[in-house]
């Protein structure tokens, strides 16, 4: 077994304006994955948006400086992830297809596998 | 029982085209590391070259082989264990070898793994030619023009991938083999076309390339007979192969189809790719190789060029736009157009494609007005066409061709009008 981390990544303007309803369905979509996947879920969670991201960065001479937002500025930011445990790179991609972020073309997958120590 | 050098030599040649695949794929299952499993199966073709001049050539040269590499793989494993960090491993189910069918399942095996669609495109037309077809890195990167270390690079990254990413080892369940199925086919459809006009060299065609893509397809469609694909990919293949040995004259000129000697097209070949067509064209709808295969044998059922059945290649290509638009397909279709109304309505059918940045750098739009512009005998024209056309190809044989015609336009742009 091996343990992979699912990255979920969305365009946050387009996360606000969905209605009650929509994110009701997406809910769902989220549980059915939680329920198909078990015990293979390890952790998982929603992160606040990223315009509440604090980055800290070191210069050359060892400085550190602390900033306002994500590390890397992007449209579409990191919203969340999911740390699973599969047989295989296949298994991960049968589960994460569950995931009601591919009902939409705003939102998208990362999957990465996790280095084992040891 | 013992073999002449000449007899072991094209033994061990031909076990390499056959067997390739299914020896270094069953050494993987045992090693778990394709590097390894590579090293292994080199040494046994070494071995080969070495034994069956002394014992003959065995009856099942693959069984053999992959006897030697994988007894060599166990003793290496035994003797470098501790020295070797082999991390991570392939994942791969365990398989219990089966005598008959093992080596075609392990060539599966190894075919669905390099072409796993989590790996990039370029990636998987690589590690197929470099594992599957057993092509050295070197005549990979000639291939698809790139330096050697280039291409080395990105086996060695694609290995990791597969190594850290888990990518497994195992042809998909049937849940995802349709949709895995489509990515092995592009791969071999890449390959046969890359060979079939090679971009770069003296050579047009580039026999270890198309052969390799016919075995390919051949496993695959023996491995799946249902899927519709799997059989209108090997017809096309086969319906273009077919013609590659009159493409060009004895001292290597470019033979355009409508020069070919078509008592020369290899009619079992013919005959093979029309009954697999027959059969792809029952599906509804068509799969694109199908229309593909099927404008293929139009021509080689065709007496001679003048009787081509033009109206129904066009026919074909609308069909094709309306399922899979596409530039080049368009570009087709309008020499088709040209084919079947003249050369002008040919002219007239490219002119809306001049403006697509997609073909500006696709040489046969260049050449296909050109040649339509020295039908109408319009030189000057066609002067600057072929002059267009032959800056955007670096194979020979093509740009041999292409330079024949534009001496012969030339001469015909001083000629006095009368």
């Amino acid at each position: 077994m091996a343990k992979y981390m699912i990255l979920i990544y969305g365009d946050a303007e387009q996360w606000d304006s969905m209605t009650g309803e929509q994110w009701e369905a997406h809910n769902a979509g989220h549980a059915a994955f939680a329920a198909k996947a078990g015990t293979r879920v390890l952790d998982g969670r929603q992160l606040e948006p990223v315009p509440t991201a604090t980055s800290l960065r070191a210069d050359a001479r060892g400085q550190v400086h602390t900033t306002d937002g994500p590390f890397l500025e992007t449209k579409e930011g990191l919203g969340g992830y999911y740390l699973v445990e599969a047989a295989d790179l296949d298994e991960v991609l049968e589960l994460a297809r569950l995931l009601p972020e591919l009902n939409h073309t705003h939102s998208g997958l990362e999957i990465r596998p996790v280095v084992e120590h040891g | 029982m013992s073999a002449t050098e000449d007899e072991v030599v094209a033994a061990v040649a031909e076990a390499h085209r056959r067997d390739w695949a299914g020896v270094l794929g069953s050494t993987a299952q045992l090693t778990r590391d394709l590097d390894l499993a590579e090293e292994c199966a080199q040494d046994a073709y070494a071995q080969a070259l070495e034994t069956w001049g002394e014992r003959g050539v065995p009856d099942r040269p693959g069984a053999w082989l992959t006897t030697c590499a994988r007894n060599r793989a166990l003793d290496l494993m035994r003797r470098e264990s501790v020295f070797r960090r082999r991390m991570p491993l392939l994942v791969a189910d365990e398989v219990v070898p089966g005598p008959e069918d093992a080596l075609n399942d392990d060539r599966l095996r190894l075919i669905f793994t390099c072409t796993h669609p989590a790996l990039s495109p370029d990636a998987r037309v690589a590690l197929t030619l470099r594992l599957v077809c057993g092509l050295s890195t070197p005549e990979v990167a000639r291939a698809f023009l790139v330096p050697p270390a280039t291409m080395a690079a990105r086996i060695t990254r694609a290995k990791k991938k597969i190594a850290a990413a888990r990518i497994p080892y195992r042809v998909p369940g049937p849940d995802q083999l349709e949709e895995r199925v489509g990515a092995v086919l592009e791969v071999v459809h890449l390959i046969f076309t890359t060979g079939h006009t090679a971009p770069l060299g003296a050579h047009l065609v580039r026999r270890d390339l198309t052969d390799s893509a016919i075995r390919l397809a051949r496993v695959l469609h023996l491995f799946m007979p249902a899927n519709a694909e799997t059989g209108a990919l090997l017809a096309l293949l086969l319906l273009n192969a077919a013609r590659q040995e009159t493409r060009t004259t004895g001292s290597g000129r470019l033979l355009l189809l409508s020069e070919q000697d078509r008592s020369r097209w290899d009619r079992q070949l013919i005959g093979e790719g029309q009954a697999l067509l027959t059969e792809a064209l029952r599906r509804r709808p068509p799969s694109r190789y199908a229309l593909q295969a099927a404008i293929a044998a139009l021509h080689a059922e065709a007496p001679s060029w003048a009787d081509t059945d033009w109206a129904e290649i066009v026919d074909i290509y609308d069909v094709m736009l309306r399922l899979w638009p596409s530039p080049v397909v368009e570009l087709n279709r309008a020499v088709a157009v040209g084919l079947r109304d003249g050369p002008q309505a040919g002219l007239d059918a490219l002119a809306p494609l001049l403006a697509d940045p997609v073909l500006a750098t696709y040489g046969y739009l260049s050449a296909a007005r050109a040649e339509f512009l020295r039908r109408l005998e319009n030189w000057p024209q066609a002067v600057t066409a072929y002059e267009e056309a032959l800056t955007l190809t670096d194979n020979e044989v093509e740009r041999a061709f292409l330079t024949e015609r534009l001496i012969e336009v030339r001469e015909g742009a001083l000629r006095p009008s009368c």
